[in-house]
């Protein structure tokens, strides 16, 4: 069984309002929908939403449906930016529609594709999958950014993710290269990290682009 | 590279270059060799400018340059591009590349490039007394064999090593047999582009490959002047290469040079785990962290500057200086003295009159500026030398991203408080023109240097709440003007990555050069301006010049609210920035201004145009064009900033 797109969008934005901001339900409007919405009355009889005058909540039934639907999108985002390299308004609304695609075990892929990626670009969390409960049971290294690790954590790098390699070459002629083991000293205010005996810091932008194998 | 030499020549001497990452003890040796003083410096790429000194070894002499800070062969800073055209402009009869033996491993890559380069290379590596007591082992001999070039271990800050690396100097015989082989498809690739050049390079074909198979810019340009119609089909074996590969040469040759490394110091380290002294770690994570390091900062501050420089520069030495030398004994007597002997009025009044070069010249150059500037350089090439200064620089960054710089610009900023002529000079170390721009505007406007600090502290000082108003507006401009000169000023976004170099406890000798450089420096830049200024004060006092052009200022200071009397202190600031101050200060002691009006004028002193020499130094380094741009932008800015000022004041009735 497939949900009509705009339904996924409703139970999308559903989501992100109750379980991610914390509010009860939501109301129409910030939804994008009305009580005449045919999607909306899919929902309904699927019962995995529920409206009381002119708020919908999300009922239990409908948890799990609506998780999958934002990760979905999540995934799309983090697939367009990172490996497609769709950036910015473009990879915005590229991942909107791309995220429909993603069902039958395409989704599964691209998670295992990326790496089983927690966040999206935006920096919000991606639901995990049971891909990602199973690469974590079987102890699988994930690859993250920078971004991702802790201070005090280590690993080693992996890639440098920057189509725009002036970027890296400063990093790389200091001798921060791929291969390289390193330790996460601080996260903030700006990113410290060691690598054999010397100590770099660069900003979040830079740590974005290094993808580190954790250890 | 270029048919311009760097500088002068040598007089036919043999040259030895000395070449490195920032930070490896470059400049001590270089003051080892020759024996005279440059600027040593933490901070990476602080040493901008080229040293040259001669030694003598054996009765032979040679002649030593000290080359900026480089990663690479590659360049991307200026710095590294100066570099590279030294390394390749000279003929040298031996390139000392400096390395820190407990960076061995990251360092040693760049050996490889300048061997590949065919170049004389030897291999030094400083620091090794720091590495023997984090517990690091380096089998020197075993490196030597395996590099094919000498290979000398030393640790020149405490002298050690000297004899040997003397005696390699010496000795040195051009072999330059080594080559290290890559991968077999990379060097399949090299071949392919070696076997298109037909032009003279300086450097051998094989690194001129290496170099194009990495888009070099500049020696892309080369090739193409050089190689003429071939140059098209160059390019097509790269682009073709580049593609074939389908992935990034950049990369994929810095992980070849590191595997070969790798396989180089195979059997040449051997580390102990675990000695490494806690204490300077401890304090090191101390300083970076948001909440500890804020604390130090303001310790750092308080001790360092206002204590150290206002209280001790700024209070007692110019109380000693100025007070009791000065006025109590020198004036009196130059004046007594000149009252006997020098019946002309005009030449009486040049030498010890109000503007004399005597009486006022010389009495703001070295009882007033000198000891506020002095102490203001010792701390700090104090604080520098700790290695302190990456760390603000990675505090900052967050907060300077927000005006459009990064945690780098934090050093010529700072700087600025102790010259904004030397700092204006220092932004050529940030990486972006934008940056560059950016920061020069800021030091324009809202950084007052610690003469006119010291002599603004004094005067506002003695008016309650007046000091307060006058440093809230001068951060909410530099704030509103950093933020909105982000968002005017074309350009790349900044982006922030440093090294950090251990702390350690600075060293007296590099304080002492450190501090004697920028005060010769100063001093040279300034003691003709003080003079210059003085003299034409004098001429437009005798001439009348002066009271015309005073009279001319008069509407501008009615505007402020200011007397008549200001506009003298204010001519006086196109001087010097310090010049203004203390033509305040002489309007205070003699009772001229009300709270109020000291404030507006301190306010709009500070933020008014930069001296003579920060202007000249601008023009030099972002042209005509941008300087003039930034001038009348300042001017505009500082006079509405007091005229809105002084109106506030008067009708909320603050300060009166």
């Amino acid at each position: 069984m497939r949900l009509p797109e705009n339904a996924e969008e409703i139970l999308e934005a559903l989501w992100i309002a109750t379980v991610e901001k914390g509010d009860n339900a939501a109301p129409f409007d910030v939804l994008k929908t009305s009580a005449d919405d045919a999607a909306l009355a899919e929902l309904v009889r699927l019962s995995y939403v529920e409206i009381k005058g002119e708020r919908v909540y999300l009922r239990q039934e409908g948890r799990h449906e609506a998780m999958m639907t934002v990760r979905r999108h999540r995934l799309a985002e983090r697939l367009m930016m990172d490996i497609l390299d769709i950036k910015g308004r473009q990879g915005d609304e590229k991942a909107c529609e791309f995220e429909h695609l993603l069902h039958q075990g395409v989704d599964t892929k691209i998670c295992t594709l990326l790496n089983h990626p927690e966040t999206c670009p935006h920096g919000r969390p991606i639901p995990p999958g049971e891909c990602c409960e199973r690469a974590r049971h079987s102890g699988e290294v994930g690859v993250v950014a920078l971004t991702e690790l802790k201070a005090g954590e280590c690993g080693e790098i992996a890639y440098f993710s920057t189509t725009d390699m002036k970027k890296m070459q400063k990093l790389m002629s200091m001798g921060v290269l791929p291969g390289c083991e390193l330790l996460l000293t601080r996260s903030y205010p700006s990113f410290i990290f060691k690598v054999g005996h010397s100590e770099f810091a660069v900003d979040d932008e830079l740590a974005r682009e290094i993808f580190i194998r954790k250890s | 590279m270029s048919d311009q030499r760097v500088g002068d020549n040598s007089g036919g001497l043999p040259q030895i270059l000395l070449v490195g990452n920032p930070n490896v003890g470059k400049s001590v040796l270089f003051n080892a060799l020759t024996g005279t003083y440059t600027t040593v410096s933490n901070y990476p790429g602080t040493s901008v400018e080229v040293s040259r000194g001669t030694c003598e070894i054996d009765g032979r002499r040679f002649e030593v340059l000290d080359t900026p800070g480089m990663y690479a062969l590659m360049p991307i800073t200026e710095e590294e591009r100066v570099a590279r055209e030294i390394l390749l402009d000279e003929t040298a009869h031996l390139v000392l590349h400096v390395v820190d033996a407990r960076n061995l491993e990251r360092m040693l890559p760049m050996t490889l490039q300048l061997v590949e380069a065919g170049l004389p290379v030897a291999l030094v590596v400083n620091i090794l007394d720091e590495a023997e007591r984090i517990g690091m082992q380096i089998n020197l001999e075993l490196l030597q064999e395996k590099l094919g070039i000498p290979v000398i271990g030393t640790a020149i800050a405490r002298k050690r090593g000297v004899k040997e690396l003397r005696s390699v100097i010496a000795d040195y015989v051009d072999k330059r047999t080594a080559c290290f082989g890559y991968a077999a498809d990379l060097e399949r690739d090299i071949e392919k582009v070696v076997a298109t050049l037909e032009g003279e390079y300086r450097i051998k074909p094989r690194a001129v490959a290496l170099l194009l198979l990495q888009k070099d810019e500049d020696l892309l340009r080369i090739v193409q002047e050089s190689e003429g119609d071939r140059f098209g089909h160059i390019m097509a074996t790269l682009n073709e290469v580049t593609f074939a590969r389908r992935s990034d040469l950049h990369l994929r040759i810095n992980l070849e040079r590191k595997r070969v490394c790798r396989g180089l110091l195979q059997g040449v380290i051997s580390e102990e785990q675990g000695r490494r002294p806690p204490f300077a770690e401890r304090l090191s994570a101390w300083t970076m962290n948001p909440v500890s390091g804020g604390a130090l900062l303001l310790i750092v501050l308080y001790f360092g500057f206002y204590k150290f420089v206002g209280g001790f520069g700024a209070g007692t030495v110019v109380d000693f200086l100025e007070g009791t030398i000065f006025e109590g004994h020198l004036n009196p007597w130059m004046i007594s003295h000149a009252d006997q002997y020098i019946p002309w009025y005009w030449l009486h009044e040049l030498l010890v009159g109000e503007y004399g070069i005597l009486t006022l010249a010389i009495r703001y150059a070295v009882a007033l500026v000198m000891p506020i500037v002095g102490a203001f350089f010792i701390a700090f090439s104090i604080i520098e030398d700790t290695g302190y200064f990456p760390r603000l620089a990675m505090l900052v960054d967050r907060i300077f991203k927000r005006i459009g710089l990064n945690g780098r610009a934090v050093i010529p900023l700072v700087l600025g408080f102790g010259c904004d002529t030397m700092a204006t000079m220092v932004t050529r170390t940030l990486e972006t023109v934008r940056e560059r721009i950016l920061a020069t505007v800021l030091l324009a406007l809202a950084i007052p240097c610690s003469a006119q600090l010291g002599v603004i502290l004094g005067l506002l000082a003695e008016v309650p709440g007046a000091l307060l108003i006058w440093s809230s507006v001068l951060m909410g401009v530099f704030m509103l003007v950093g933020l909105l000169a982000a968002r005017l000023v074309p350009g790349e976004r900044p982006m922030f990555y440093m090294e950090i170099p251990p702390l350690r406890l600075p060293q007296p000798r590099n304080v002492l050069v450190k501090t004697l450089t920028r005060m010769q420096w100063y001093f040279f830049e300034i003691f003709p301006l003080f003079v210059i200024a003085s003299v034409l004060l004098w001429a437009g006092k005798m001439t009348g010049g002066l009271d015309y052009l005073v009279r001319g200022m008069n509407p501008v200071m009615r505007l402020l609210g200011l007397p008549p009397e200001a506009s003298a202190a204010f001519i006086f600031g196109f001087f010097r920035r310090d010049f203004g101050a203390a033509g305040l200060y002489d309007l205070q002691s003699n009772g001229l201004l009300t709270a109020v009006q000291l404030t507006v004028a301190a306010v709009t002193l500070t933020l008014f145009v930069p001296c003579v020499a920060q202007f000249l130094v601008m023009r030099k380094e972002r042209g005509w064009r941008v300087s003039l741009g930034i001038f009348t932008v300042v001017t505009a800015l500082a006079f509405s900033v007091g005229f809105i000022l002084n109106r506030l004041l008067l009708t909320s009735g603050v300060l009166s």
